[in-house]
């Protein structure tokens, strides 16, 4: 008879491997959409649930192919579901994901690419913004449509620049020194207690726009790393001088994460942050949330006074094995026309009627739609969150992004770790870029 | 009998009892079968396939190629492997006995509660029914180093807590302290094995003039021994495939997105981000084959030395 205790000791091994195999995923085959041209299913992952201007895009679609079925998967893009749909044959007919994932998962061969059937389709890609469009070519092919187009400038809590007697182009990022001694004066704390961060990096997230702001890029046009340019490294460590000057980043961290971001009881509103460079879908969030705050903003510049900007946004591929990719090209087509924007614009403009707030701007990466857009929605005027529109709307025309690569997943990775152990201070930035400089060419030359 | 003649009779006897015992193990084989075909069909055919997958080169979309024991050399100067495993074992080390005396503690409060401990019970063992999803999200708050509740408790006694979130220092500490949420399930067992100790043990202690501690030393921990025992070995395994609540509070999709602190980098998580994020199948397969004779050899050891120090009542000594 098998005592207690080795019948434990037997059983136990079964359990140890068990949740490391147990990772599964969702399928979305489209059943029988293959060659049916105009029609049959089309199943999407990573759309998320779609707000109002999602929504009039997917009527757009409705109304121009009403033979096909949709089959729309609303959770945010998920990895696991996805590669595990893929790999077991069970692919949808379009993946939604951010742009940087794209040079990976093409250098795979999980996405396909799609210039042939652009073509066929009748997509004209020069009306998409150049930046985002270099982001899905990967070896010269396109692997991806480009939707939406996200640019980064500096937005300013009014209440706390007056009250420390200091005017917005304190906050310019050309001095770089001149910033710094305005973060210290916005910065406010009682013993370990801080109750306003003066001026927020937004490390590590920000660091591409940093780093161009002293001249580097973080990806060669080849797509190879270069993480450990000195002008990285001084752009780096002087990020970092700003939050050491603020409670340094365990706290400094810990109170940005007490923030009610979404909230009627934001930063701004409770005069938690001084200022911060941050994407232009918060000045929508803002002005529902608290449209009484004093906002304002400011371009973020390089070094030489040039205004610079960050992009980046989600991009519709087609997977390795989807089922209909006729229909899935004839979205893409349709989601990212004018026409269609122009019909998302309308539905924003009605909720924004309907709740008695401000047009915020719809930023895409086509060109034509946006001034179409504008023109007709965006109200010009001298209010904080009218001259922060204008602002993104001014830098969706010179903003850079990180150059796509085939190991673009890789590479975010490294540098994105090297910069938290940098803000941790389990190293120094020069050998912490030094070190993700390493894994990225290793991984670099492994996708190649 | 013909058959009976010819065996002995001690092994005919058996014969005689497993054809009598026929219909109850029937009767067992039929209850388990389903069991079986899960585990046949969820565990050990993915662990082998997982096998298999650990010596190629496999981004699970093109085909598998050979790679012999490539990946198992590539664990060895992967200095993430380390960093992770080192991780881990820390908090393995932290959490386990921390968890095993706090349950122990709540159980034993709830022996002594009497007729309203079928009320606590349930109330102890709510929190274990939380997605752990949710735990995670919910202790980014009450763990906040600025704001959170933890440390404003400890402000009221003239503590400084500190920032258990993003000081590196603090977060595995912090993750364990997230996980006592889930403590009520070893309450329960702890529970059921407090009442199983014989009174008569406690009286004649006490004729010998033992105090509490004496009593809780010499008659409450040799005879929980078993449980005791039993938990540590499933909560080490557990431990040692911390993902959930980690990857939640500093790798998922929340704000801390970007802030992936490498103090909460456990194994499983490392392994998910190569299989999952880097598209390294084969790699990721042989990191759990890594992590599974890790965990074979632990408890290896646990249960060599618990031969010294659990007692189990049926057993012949």
């Amino acid at each position: 008879m098998v005592s207690r205790r080795r019948f434990l000791a037997g059983s136990i091994g079964a359990l140890a491997l068990a949740s490391t195999n147990a990772c599964g995923g969702v399928g979305a085959k489209s059943n029988g959409g293959g060659n049916k041209v105009g029609g049959g299913v089309l199943s999407t992952q990573g759309f998320g649930k779609p707000d109002d201007v999602g929504q009039a895009r997917i009527d757009a679609f409705k109304s121009a192919y009403p033979k096909v079925e949709l089959r729309l998967n609303e959770g945010d893009f998920d990895p696991q579901q996805f590669l595990s749909a893929v790999s077991s044959g069970n692919a949808p007919d379009l993946v939604y994901l951010d742009r940087d994932l794209v040079g990976s998962y093409a250098a795979q061969g999980v996405i396909q690419p799609l210039d042939d059937r652009i073509a066929s389709a009748g997509i004209d890609t020069g009306t998409y913004r150049k930046a985002a469009l270099d982001e899905v070519t990967i070896g010269g092919k396109i692997y991806g449509v480009p939707e939406f187009y996200s640019t980064r400038n500096i937005l300013v809590n009014g209440k706390a620049l007056d009250e420390a007697g200091l005017a917005l182009s304190d906050l310019s990022t050309t001095d770089w020194d001149k910033l710094h001694t305005t973060a210290v004066k916005l910065y406010k704390a009682g013993g370990r207690k801080i109750s306003r961060i003066g001026f927020d990096p937004k490390l590590p997230e920000f660091l591409p726009l940093w780093a161009k702001a002293n001249g580097a890029d973080l990806v060669n046009p080849d797509g190879s790393p270069n993480l450990d340019d000195a002008r990285i490294v001084e752009a780096l460590t002087y990020a970092l001088s700003l939050i050491d000057e603020q409670g340094g980043w365990s706290r400094f961290k810990a109170f940005r994460d007490t923030w009610d971001l979404f909230g009627s009881g934001n930063q701004f509103v409770k005069d938690q942050a001084g200022a911060f460079p941050w994407e232009g879908w918060y000045i929508n969030v803002l002005v529902q949330a608290s449209p009484k705050v004093d906002l304002r903003s400011i371009l973020f510049t390089d070094r030489h006074g040039k205004p610079i900007s960050f992009e980046n946004g989600s991009a519709w591929c087609l997977p390795k094995g989807a089922g209909n990719p006729e229909a899935a090209v004839n979205w893409m087509k349709v989601m990212t026309s004018t026409d269609t924007w122009l019909r998302a614009g309308a539905a924003r403009q009605a909720t924004v009627e309907k709740n008695k707030t401000m047009f915020t701007g719809l930023w895409t990466a086509n060109t034509d739609a946006d001034v179409k857009v504008k023109a007709k929605y965006v109200k010009g005027g001298q209010t904080g969150f009218q001259q922060a529109v204008e602002h993104y709307y001014a830098s969706t025309e010179y903003a850079f992004a990180v150059t796509g690569s085939k190991a673009g997943s890789e590479i975010k990775s490294a540098w994105q770790e090297a910069v938290n152990r940098a803000l941790s201070g389990q190293q120094k930035p020069g050998a912490a870029m030094k070190q993700a400089q390493a894994e990225a060419s290793k991984a670099f030359e492994a996708a190649k | 009998m013909a058959t009976q003649a010819t065996l002995p009779k001690a092994t005919a006897a058996k014969f005689r009892a497993r054809a009598r015992d026929w219909p109850q193990i029937r009767a067992a084989y039929g209850f388990i079968s389903l069991w079986i075909v899960g585990f046949l069909v969820f565990t050990l055919g993915p662990m082998i396939v997982s096998l298999v997958l650990s010596f190629t080169d496999y981004n699970s979309i093109g085909t598998a190629k050979n790679v012999g024991f490539a990946n198992y050399r590539e664990l060895f100067q992967d200095p993430k492997v380390a960093h992770a495993l080192s991780n881990t074992l820390v908090y393995v080390i932290i959490y386990v006995p921390t968890a095993m005396a706090v349950a122990l503690g709540l159980a034993m409060v709830l022996n002594r509660v009497g007729r309203a401990s079928g009320f606590f019970r349930t109330v102890f063992y709510l929190p274990v029914m939380t997605p752990t999803v949710a735990v995670g999200a919910l202790f980014l708050l009450l763990l906040n180093g600025q704001q959170g509740l933890l440390n404003r408790t400890l402000d009221l006694v003239g503590i400084n807590g500190p920032n258990w979130t993003t000081d590196t220092h603090w977060v595995k500490p912090g993750l364990a302290i997230t996980m006592l949420w889930g403590v009520g399930g070893m309450v329960v067992i702890y529970l059921a094995a407090l009442r199983q100790v014989p009174k008569e043990l406690y009286e004649a202690v006490e004729l010998d003039g033992a105090g509490s501690w004496a009593r809780f030393r010499h008659v409450t921990i040799p005879m929980i021994s078993g449980s005791l025992f039993f938990t540590m070995i499933v909560q080490t395994i557990a431990a040692l495939q911390m993902f959930d609540q980690a990857y939640t509070m500093f790798f998922g999709a929340q704000q801390n997105s970007t802030y992936s602190n490498e103090a909460a980098l456990f194994y499983v998580i490392y392994l998910f981000q190569q299989a999952f994020q880097f598209l390294h199948m084969g790699y990721a397969s042989a990191l759990a084959w890594l992590l599974f004779l890790i965990t074979m050899v632990i408890t290896a050891v646990q249960v060599r030395v618990s031969r010294r120090y659990v007692y189990y009542e049926g057993e012949k000594h």
